[in-house]
């Protein structure tokens, strides 16, 4: 039996019907002015009610994504004058704020440099948004690729908005990165005579994501942990930072770390700091579903802010197309973009295509809401919600019988507890908040402009523009990643740490005071809260 | 999310909960916020690891939180972490694999076989059989069915012979990917032009355009068939 209603199998009919005429069909890709005109019709980034101008800090004036601002605008969760800044518990080189793949590479390479790092995180090391990656990693490693003509689709799939020398970095060191991840033992997708396999995400215009079937990000992130406690490298978790330190020559210095579960402060003393704590999808811009992992909270950008950097492209927030709307438990969760890659189709009610289906991952998110929301083209569900097919099916016509089960076992298998063969069935999906695309701003060496702190991975910005393209996340937080920790280990090398001071929270509380501004948040936020509402209103402190 | 509400009983306390959550959502529901035992909330991260029995049936059975749905009378708790500490290795000098597999896991000879592993595994996956594999020095099996690991734990708590299954189908693959499957030719030809600098002019070039010349190109581009 399906584990789709008799109200959706309908459609699902319609859809079968129009294969064999949607396998021939070409759909060419929108010209650069056409894709504009479709994103600021439909992309969620374009909603009034997306961003707001923040009143103070380095980006005073600006409008950036809503529910950031509501966390720039609160209080820290921090007050400066209950912390003793001369008990240092951890004293270090270079302190690791993250524990997903940038973080970890980060330690790697501070520690090959030859620093004394400690990496400290909020969850268990590996929670983050690397371990639910599917798709894969981007490097131009084909001879009819090169990094020229990744530099062009990255930039072009940005709008033009990123910082080309960090593109420039960024395509470079990719296929270095592939062979580093190669060498470490992670078990890529290989074809017989020992080639790496490469698939197609959108907007790139060659085959150049290489996968570890759809758990890739899971195969590079268990692989870089195995090899940090193989180092010895000492680890916190539960253990978030909840505010950078300064001293008194403007240099960051450390961290106030908070033990969740004893709820004790601890005062990290470092030379460098290395920020690498994801972005903010559990946000829920837009109130969209999301892909992210609980612990995305956007914690990162908020120390980095009150500490006086800037941010760059945080009005730009990243919709996949292809989240999944039914079965109503998987809602929001990730389908990855390689099942296009790999020739799944995009197909309304009716069995239509409408959008080339590797157009850039804003294009076809926005092709997707206009379908469901200006078109009337939309599959409702039981729960009243509605999505658009993704035609699994096609995956093993194209390929071979195999090809799903051989690269896709994670999709067959969780589609196959709610009744649903993906093999025979198509998935029902809409766009989901996946991507922070800005972030804090960073240069070449993951530098931000507070001597001292560095970036890397979803935290930053500038890499992505403000639209990133499938494959270049795992490869941005292991390029920057280790970019910074190199650079951390010989910044350390330089430098004495000065008098630690908490003075930039203390003046931020203050000029939330002058403004009058107080929005009975205090921040980081650290998790979500998923509570009922009503059960929120009972509970005692 | 049916208006349904089903008993569960979360570590022996009952709650009525509706029918069609997850475990995780469900306990949320309840008023549980998590700190450990949640992590991806996907199905990916192993963080959420839970055992649980269902009434008048003996048998006990496993799942990843934020995956199973409740359940009428499910007991439930979570095993969100489990003490499996490792032994480091330098995966750069590896000489022997078999005798580097019995120095790092010597308790791996304390399998017997018993499968309670297997019953464990919230993925399906049969940690008895690549332990198998690993024995008789099948890298490529053992590295293959352990693939879909997703690290949560439950077959070591669970194993008669006390061993780690899912550290020691790590290092397996981690052996097999980096000895057994050589780097690929067409990789360390682009690595070795990348560091002659191939490339760089190129990059820059492109990086020195204006935005309205890059506009045109980029709408040029020729694209490889799918």
């Amino acid at each position: 039996m399906s584990g789709y209603p008799a109200s959706m199998q309908e459609s699902i009919k319609k859809l079968n019907e129009t294969r064999d005429f949607r396998l021939k069909q070409e759909i060419p890709r929108l010209p650069f002015a056409e894709r504009e005109k479709l994103l600021h019709a439909h992309h969620p980034d374009y909603r009034a009610s997306a961003n707001a101008e923040v009143h103070l800090g380095p980006n005073k004036g600006q409008k950036l994504t809503l529910k950031l601002v509501q966390l720039l605008e609160a209080k820290s969760r921090l007050d400066p004058d209950k912390v003793d800044l001369n008990k240092i518990d951890y004293d270090v080189d270079v302190l690791v704020i993250g524990g997903g793949g940038g973080g970890v590479a980060a330690a790697l390479l501070a520690q090959e440099n030859g620093a004394k790092v400690m990496l400290t995180t909020k969850l268990r090391v590996g929670d983050s948004n690397t371990i639910m990656a599917e798709g894969g990693i981007a490097a131009a490693t084909k001879e009819i690729d090169s990094p020229e003509r990744h530099f062009m689709d990255t930039l072009g799939g940005g709008r033009f908005k990123n910082k080309r020398d960090v593109i420039s970095a960024l395509v470079h060191d990719a296929p270095l990165i592939v062979e580093w991840l190669k060498g470490l033992g992670c078990m890529f997708d290989t074809h017989p005579n020992g080639d790496l396999v490469v698939s197609f995400a959108g907007g790139h215009q060659r085959k150049r994501v290489h996968s570890c079937k759809d758990l890739s990000g899971m195969e590079f992130m268990r692989v870089l942990r195995d090899e940090m406690y193989n180092r010895q490298i000492p680890t916190l978790e539960f253990s978030p930072a909840i505010e950078l330190l300064m001293d008194d020559q403007g240099n960051c210095s450390g961290a106030i770390l908070l033990n969740m579960e004893t709820k004790q402060y601890y005062v990290v003393r470092a030379k460098a700091v290395i920020l690498a704590t994801g972005g903010i999808g559990r946000l829920h811009p837009n109130d969209f579903a999301t892909t992210n992992h609980y612990g995305a909270t956007a914690d990162g950008l908020v120390i980095a802010y009150r500490a006086g950097a800037n941010l760059l492209n945080m009005e730009a927030i990243q919709y996949h197309p292809t989240g999944a709307m039914w079965p109503h438990q998987m809602l929001g969760q990730l389908i990855t973009e390689a099942c296009r890659g790999n020739g799944a189709q995009l197909v309304n009610k009716n069995g239509e295509r409408y959008i080339n289906e590797l157009e850039t991952r804003d294009t076809v998110s926005s092709a997707n809401l206009r379908e469901v929301q200006e078109r009337g083209n939309g599959i409702i569900t039981p729960m009243g919600t509605q999505g658009v097919w993704l035609d699994t099916p096609l995956i093993n016509i194209r390929g071979d019988a195999g090809k799903l089960d051989r690269m896709f076992a994670g999709i067959v298998r969780r589609f196959g507890e709610y009744g649903i063969d993906v093999r025979k069935e198509p998935i029902l999906i809409f766009p989901t908040q996946h991507y922070q695309n800005g972030g804090v701003e960073i240069d070449p060496y993951a530098q931000t402009c507070i001597p001292g702190l560095y970036a890397a991975g979803e935290v930053s910005g500038g890499v992505q523009g403000i639209n990133r393209l499938g494959g270049n996340s795992l490869l941005d937080i292991f390029v920057f990643g280790r970019r910074s920790g190199t650079r951390a280990a010989e910044f350390a090398k330089k430098r004495k740490v000065g008098k630690l001071t908490l003075k930039h929270v203390t003046e931020y509380n203050h000029q939330l005071e002058q403004l009058g501004i107080s929005n009975d948040v205090e921040s980081p936020l650290l998790l979500p809260n998923y509570m009922r509402e009503d059960i929120k209103q009972v509970t005692l402190k | 999310m049916s208006d349904q509400l089903i008993p569960i009983y979360v570590m022996g306390k009952r709650y009525d909960v509706p029918e069609g959550l997850t475990i995780m959502t469900a306990m949320e529901w309840i008023g549980y916020k998590f700190i450990r035992g949640c992590g991806c909330r996907g199905g990916f991260c192993g963080a959420c690891g839970t055992a649980y029995r269902l009434a008048g049936d003996y048998k006990l059975r496993f799942g990843l939180a934020c995956q199973a749905l409740v359940q009428p009378n499910m007991h439930l708790t979570q095993i969100p972490f489990y003490p499996n500490p490792k032994t480091p290795y330098n995966i750069e000098d590896i000489k022997d694999p078999v005798e580097t597999l019995l120095t790092l896991f010597p308790e791996i000879k304390k399998c017997v076989g018993c499968g309670a592993c297997a019953k464990a595994c919230p993925e399906g996956l049969r940690p008895i059989d690549y332990i198998a594999a690993a024995l008789r020095g099948d890298w490529k099996t053992a590295a293959e069915l352990s693939f879909d690991c997703l690290m949560c734990g439950l077959c070591a708590s669970r194993c008669t012979g006390e061993l780690v299954p899912h550290n020691i189908a790590l290092f397996i693959r981690r052996y097999y990917s980096k000895y057994v499957r050589p780097m690929p030719a067409n990789l360390l030809a682009r690595t070795k032009e990348i560091r002659d600098g191939k490339f760089d002019n190129g990059v820059k070039k492109l990086a020195n355009m204006s935005e309205e010349q890059l506009k045109k190109l980029y709408d040029q581009r020729d694209f490889e068939k799918i």
